[in-house]
């Protein structure tokens, strides 16, 4: 009963928001819109606890038959086991904290309540992607979460430029989802259903490991997983996608939407778990992403972008984690990267706010000094996205890197690949906040800091999170435990082990070292970006502009590339094709038509003496052809 | 009798409306949308509460008509006629709501002209004799080729000629077709017979089965329409008037979908079968075709127009997979269809009305003005684009996913459909909703409202509750059990099935009338 309602009072909110609109006061907004996330909250609080008395660990709510595909039923059922368990906690926590400070930040909007309303609809999809128990509730869920993303992204539409990124993020995840579609299609004409666990069971049953139909199906529904979580090949939209408003980029683009490919992944984990290939490809596309993703931060000059590319870089690490087998790990960081991400997010919005809408990091430094609290807030997040010992970052980040030596599907090389990326993790986190909060003041404007008390709360307690959520690991692994282990020890005992070497034990220390490497090299390594400049008056901190820190800018040219491979083509097909060649083949005939018409009436002059010659020589032509 | 009675009530109630109108009080308008209003809930009440039998497809009329060629008056229903009657009437409401403003010069003349169209179509759904069904086929090509000709936009004219002569000569070809069953039917029963249950009793030898097909599915493919026969839709929509186009876009094309099945696949199932790969790639060609076309266009009004086509690929691609949940996706894509290109034909036209223009370069930024319409506009699109949740989404799926197991192939670039729908359906609204603000317009009124809002209400209906629709055209488990190990499944059961079952054996209904 509290399960069936969970998903469904940010709908109800959605209605009055939008039914209202501008009627509705601030306060009135704010009470409808974040009341409906906290009561999901609530909510998720207590299902989760009732999870835990129940046997199976599963709860499920059927709400209504959907239709029916031959025999197999596709309904609104919602589905709750320990891993929806751990995301609509975090979606419906994080959610509403989010949404708190949303309504701080965004109070001077003239359409504030529509901003609301969109956020609201994005919780429900989000909570019935999670909750659904078959593929085409999921993906309702999957496209629902896409279209709020479009919205939100472009929710100052009248800038081109956010209208543009708007579409870019909608259409560059359309790709993924079609390939998720068509596995969706491949799922039921080999299995003949969609119901996740149904699915799960029938391909154990059904395939042996290796099986083609496993591969290419884990293959398309990865498809989806990297449009959607930003991954190599489709993570081109992520970067752009920060021309939303802040909370928006904190909610959806780092806390909860992405993360959706990693969640598709570890649902269907049975079906990955029958394919090895795949899973070392989901490996490698993480293990690069997160490298790719690392040296571009370290070129970003706008703050929301090197989180951006963090937090693709991140979602690299999750995948890295789910490609090596390690599921619950993968699932862990995802939980500690939305804490942390998201006090990230939403400080980077109050000092934006505090800056008047500066973005750029190269007008701004010295902001410890004006800023305190956010500087702390910040630092914290910073360090938990570096993974210093103590923070929650820290948990289950080690907890991947430790994973990755001995899987068969990921090894040694992968494992490099994470500690580089933890690496570069600490050198562009050090980067950033020398450039922001160190050395001197760039700023052109005074800095305003009377930020009210809903956009200060929220951050503390996401601060408190991000230092202390690795206490949650107990918690998350037991409630994991129950989805993965059965699957993974029966997947084993039908093939061959993923762990295949055990691994040396020096791996520990080297993982736990590289950040503080990461920040020594920093510290030296951008030490004009620290030191406050009043020595040498001439000297100015700016970007560097050279071919290769615009390349690492560019996102290492993979915008340009698909621009000339994909875009121009279609473009240019389009437009070469605008009238429509089958119409104007059809309409030749037309020209064929007149012509002849024309030839008829130029032979009637009206003239008699034409006739009469006419006349003559036809007859003269007639007689010929009978008398000879 | 009840279909009678509605073709006749409505041919009455425009002849009455184009008398009694009087250019100052709203008679003509008035009186339409009662009528059609009544017909409505008559119809609705009559099929799905009163009677419950129409399973199979049920004789209700039939008498001689002209005895020299033993033609009759022969009307039938079934569920799938049922479905589509009622889409018709619905949206003629639609049609009478969305002109109200918009018809300035001979209005009785108009709605006469609509009403007589909307007959003509519930003919061509019900008629059970094959020459009755060609006299309604024309019957609705008339009115509706005056009403682009007369109250259309600057090329009317030349619109309405392309319109006429593409559907004069596809439909002469069917004809020719009807003519030569007729013919055969003599040949083997002893006397002519134009009757629909007569014919399926005909045994024709393959290659002329296959000609004959191939007459019935050229003027059902023009109709739909299918590349390469689709080029008089753009214009014929563009130029029509915003009721005409949703008229066109919302029923004229359905009932290409429903010759399709009804005749090209029914009655020449074997023949069908083989033509099946052309139908199928012919299905996928306009999907992407349509989709890249509608990229293109610069007219918010020729983009819908191509939407159309690549909507209709994926009936096209469904019907020849000869797989029951793709017929199901088949049939809801068409109501689906029909509501949401309706949906934005009548955007178009309450946008051109504040505007005056099509263009797409003269829109942009109409949400900050007028927020509600740009609410129904993206959910619109939304339902163009297969969102999930809205009617569009659980037809294209059905069709998709019942078509994999047989054609793989087609399927997955049938699928790339869904970037294409994306990628016209932002581009039409970012370009007219978003962006800077070019024109700053007058938000819904009332009337308006109630028509967006009543198509909207419908497209989320029937996209969370589909099965509604679907429970009219179910089809019986047995054959909805292809599992993927019973692939080898021969397909001519599955047609056979479809046969017996979709329209329940009209053979033997056909027979036991005989007796």
């Amino acid at each position: 009963m509290i399960l069936s309602w969970l998903p469904f009072y940010p709908l109800i909110s959605f209605f009055i928001l939008i039914i209202f609109g501008k009627r509705l006061s601030w306060l009135m907004a704010t009470i409808v819109s974040v009341g409906a996330v906290t009561l999901s909250a609530l909510s998720s609080f207590i299902v989760i606890q009732q999870l835990a008395q129940i046997d199976n660990h599963i709860i499920t709510v059927q709400l209504w038959q959907w239709f029916s595909l031959g025999t197999a039923q596709v309904n609104f059922t919602l589905y709750l086991d320990g891993l929806s368990a751990v995301m609509i906690s975090v979606v419906t926590g994080i959610g509403a904290l989010i949404h708190l400070y949303a309504a701080g930040y965004m109070k001077e909007d003239e359409n504030f309540s529509r901003f609301m309303a969109y956020m609201n609809l994005f919780i429900v999809a989000m909570l019935l992607l999670v909750l659904g128990d078959n593929l085409v509730l999921l993906y309702l869920g999957w496209e629902g979460v896409g279209l709020c993303s479009f919205l939100l992204i472009g929710f100052w539409y009248q800038d081109p430029a956010n209208a543009m990124a708007a579409k870019k993020a909608f259409i560059v995840t359309r790709i993924g989802d079609t390939a998720m579609a068509i596995a969706l299609f491949m799922l039921f004409s080999t299995l003949g259903d969609l119901n996740i666990a149904n699915i799960t069971e029938l391909a154990q049953q059904q395939w042996l490991v290796g099986d083609d139909k496993a591969y290419w199906i884990a293959l398309l529904l990865l498809g989806g997983a990297v449009g959607k979580s930003a991954q190599l090949p489709l993570q081109t939209w992520l970067p752009d996608a920060m021309a939303g408003p802040t909370p928006v980029s904190a909610l959806i683009h780092a806390a909860t939407m992405v993360t959706a490919g990693v969640y598709l992944i570890a649902r269907m984990h049975g079906i990955f778990l029958l394919s090895p290939e795949v899973m070392s490809y989901v490996a490698w596309i993480g293990g690069l992403t997160l490298l790719l993703a690392g040296f571009a931060a370290l070129a970003q000059t706008d703050i929301k972008r090197v989180l951006a590319y963090s937090t693709m870089s991140q979602i690299g690490y999750m995948m890295l984690a789910l490609g090596a087998g390690a599921w619950s790990e993968g699932v862990f960081h995802l939980m500690t990267h939305a804490f942390f991400k998201a006090l990230l997010f939403l400080t980077a919005g109050s000092i934006i706010l505090a800056l008047h809408h500066q973005q750029n990091l190269f007008k701004m430094g010295g902001l410890a000094r004006k800023l305190p609290i956010e500087t702390s807030l910040f630092a914290i997040g910073l360090i938990a996205l570096i993974a210093l010992p103590g923070t929650s970052g820290f948990y289950s980040k080690e907890a991947i890197i430790d994973s990755l030596w001995s899987s068969s599907t990921a090894g040694a090389a992968l494992w490099w690949c994470a500690i580089l990326g933890a690496f570069l993790t600490s050198v562009y986190s050090c980067r950033l906040f020398f450039l922001a909060f160190l050395g001197e003041s760039r700023s052109e404007h005074q800095v305003k800091d009377d930020f009210s008390a809903i956009m200060r709360w929220p951050l503390f307690l996401l601060a408190l999170l991000a230092l202390l959520g690795g206490l949650f690991a107990n918690m998350v692994e037991i409630n994991l435990s129950n989805v993965f282990v059965d699957s993974v020890s029966s997947a084993q005992a039908s093939s061959h082990s993923l762990v295949t070497e055990s691994s040396p034990h020096w791996l520990h220390y080297v993982a736990i070292v590289t950040p503080f490497i990461g920040i020594v090299f920093s510290w030296f390594y951008f030490a004009d970006y620290r030191q406050t400049s009043h020595s040498k008056t001439n000297h100015e901190v700016q970007y560097t502009a050279n071919n290769f820190s615009d390349f690492f800018l560019n996102g290492l040219g993979f915008d340009a590339l698909y621009q000339r491979l994909i875009v121009n083509p279609y473009c240019f097909l389009a437009k070469l094709n605008r009238r429509d060649i089958f119409d104007q083949i059809i309409m030749s005939s037309r020209w064929y038509v007149d012509l002849w018409r024309e030839a008829l009436v130029a032979s009637q002059t009206g003239s008699l003496r034409w006739y009469a010659a006419t006349l003559g020589v036809a007859v003269v032509f007639l007689l010929g052809v009978v008398l000879l | 009798m009840i279909i009678i009675f509605i073709i006749i009530a409505l041919l009455l109630a425009g002849a009455i409306a184009w008398f009694f109108d009087n250019e100052k009080n709203n008679f003509a308008r008035w009186f339409s949308l009662i009528s059609l209003a009544s017909l409505l809930l008559f119809f609705i009440y009559d099929t799905l509460f009163v009677a419950q039998t129409f399973t199979t497809f049920t004789p209700l009329v039939r008498f001689a008509w002209i005895k020299t060629f033993n033609i009759e008056f022969a009307l039938a229903l079934d569920n799938l006629s049922i479905i589509l009657v009622i889409l018709t009437l619905f949206l003629a409401l639609i049609c009478v709501l969305v002109s109200w403003h918009e018809i300035k010069t001979k209005i009785g003349f108009y709605y006469f002209n609509l009403l007589a169209a909307i007959a003509g179509i519930i003919g061509v759904f019900t008629a059970i004799d094959m020459f009755l069904f060609f006299f309604f086929w024309e019957i609705m090509l008339l009115p509706m080729t005056a009403i682009i000709a007369i109250w259309g936009h600057e090329q009317r004219h030349f619109a309405a000629i392309k319109f006429f002569i593409f559907t004069q000569i596809s439909s002469l070809i069917m004809l020719i077709a009807i003519i030569a069953m007729a013919y055969l039917y003599q040949q083997q029963f002893g006397q002519l017979s134009f009757y629909y249950h007569d014919w399926q009793k005909l045994t024709l030898d393959s290659s002329m089965s296959f000609y004959l097909m191939l007459g019935f599915f050229i003027a059902f493919a023009v109709k739909l329409p299918s590349v390469p026969f689709h080029s008089w839709l753009p214009d014929a929509h563009t130029q029509a008037p915003t009721a005409g186009s949703v008229l066109l876009a919302g029923v004229l094309l359905k009932t290409g979908a429903y010759g399709l099945i009804r005749f090209v696949i029914l009655l020449f199932p074997q023949a069908s079968q083989e033509f099946a790969p052309v139908a199928i790639t012919l299905g996928v060609v306009s999907v992407l075709y349509g989709a890249k076309m509608a990229f293109a266009q610069q007219d918010f009004k020729r983009l819908v127009a191509y939407s159309s086509i690549s909507h209709m690929g994926f009936v096209m691609l469904a019907l020849f997979a000869f797989n029951a949940v793709a017929y199901q996706g088949a049939v809801l894509t068409m109501v689906a269809h029909g509501l949401s290109s309706a949906a934005m034909f009548s955007m178009a036209g309450m946008i051109y009305s504040r505007i005056h223009t099509r263009s797409l370069a003269q829109m942009g930024g109409f949400w900050q003005s007028a927020p509600r319409m740009g609410g129904f506009a993206l959910a619109f699109a939304a339902a163009a684009f297969g969102l999930p949740g809205l009617a569009n989404f659980v037809g294209e799926f059905l069709s998709l996913a019942g078509s994999f197991s047989a054609h793989p192939i087609a399927v997955m670039f049938a699928a790339l459909g869904l970037i294409g729908s994306a990628i016209y359906g932002m581009y039409l609204f970012q370009n007219s909703f978003q962006g800077p603000i070019k024109h700053t317009i007058a938000d819904f009124s009332k009337r308006e409202t109630l028509v967006a809002a009543s198509l909207l209400f419908l497209l989320v209906f029937i996209g969370l509750f589909p099965n509604t629709v679907l429970q009219k055209i179910r089809i019986e488990q047995k054959i909805s059990v292809q599992k993927a190990s019973e692939q080898k499944i021969s397909q001519q059961f599955v047609v056979q099935n479809i046969n017996k079952l979709v329209m329940a054996t009209p053979a033997t209904i056909g027979r036991k009338d005989n007796e």
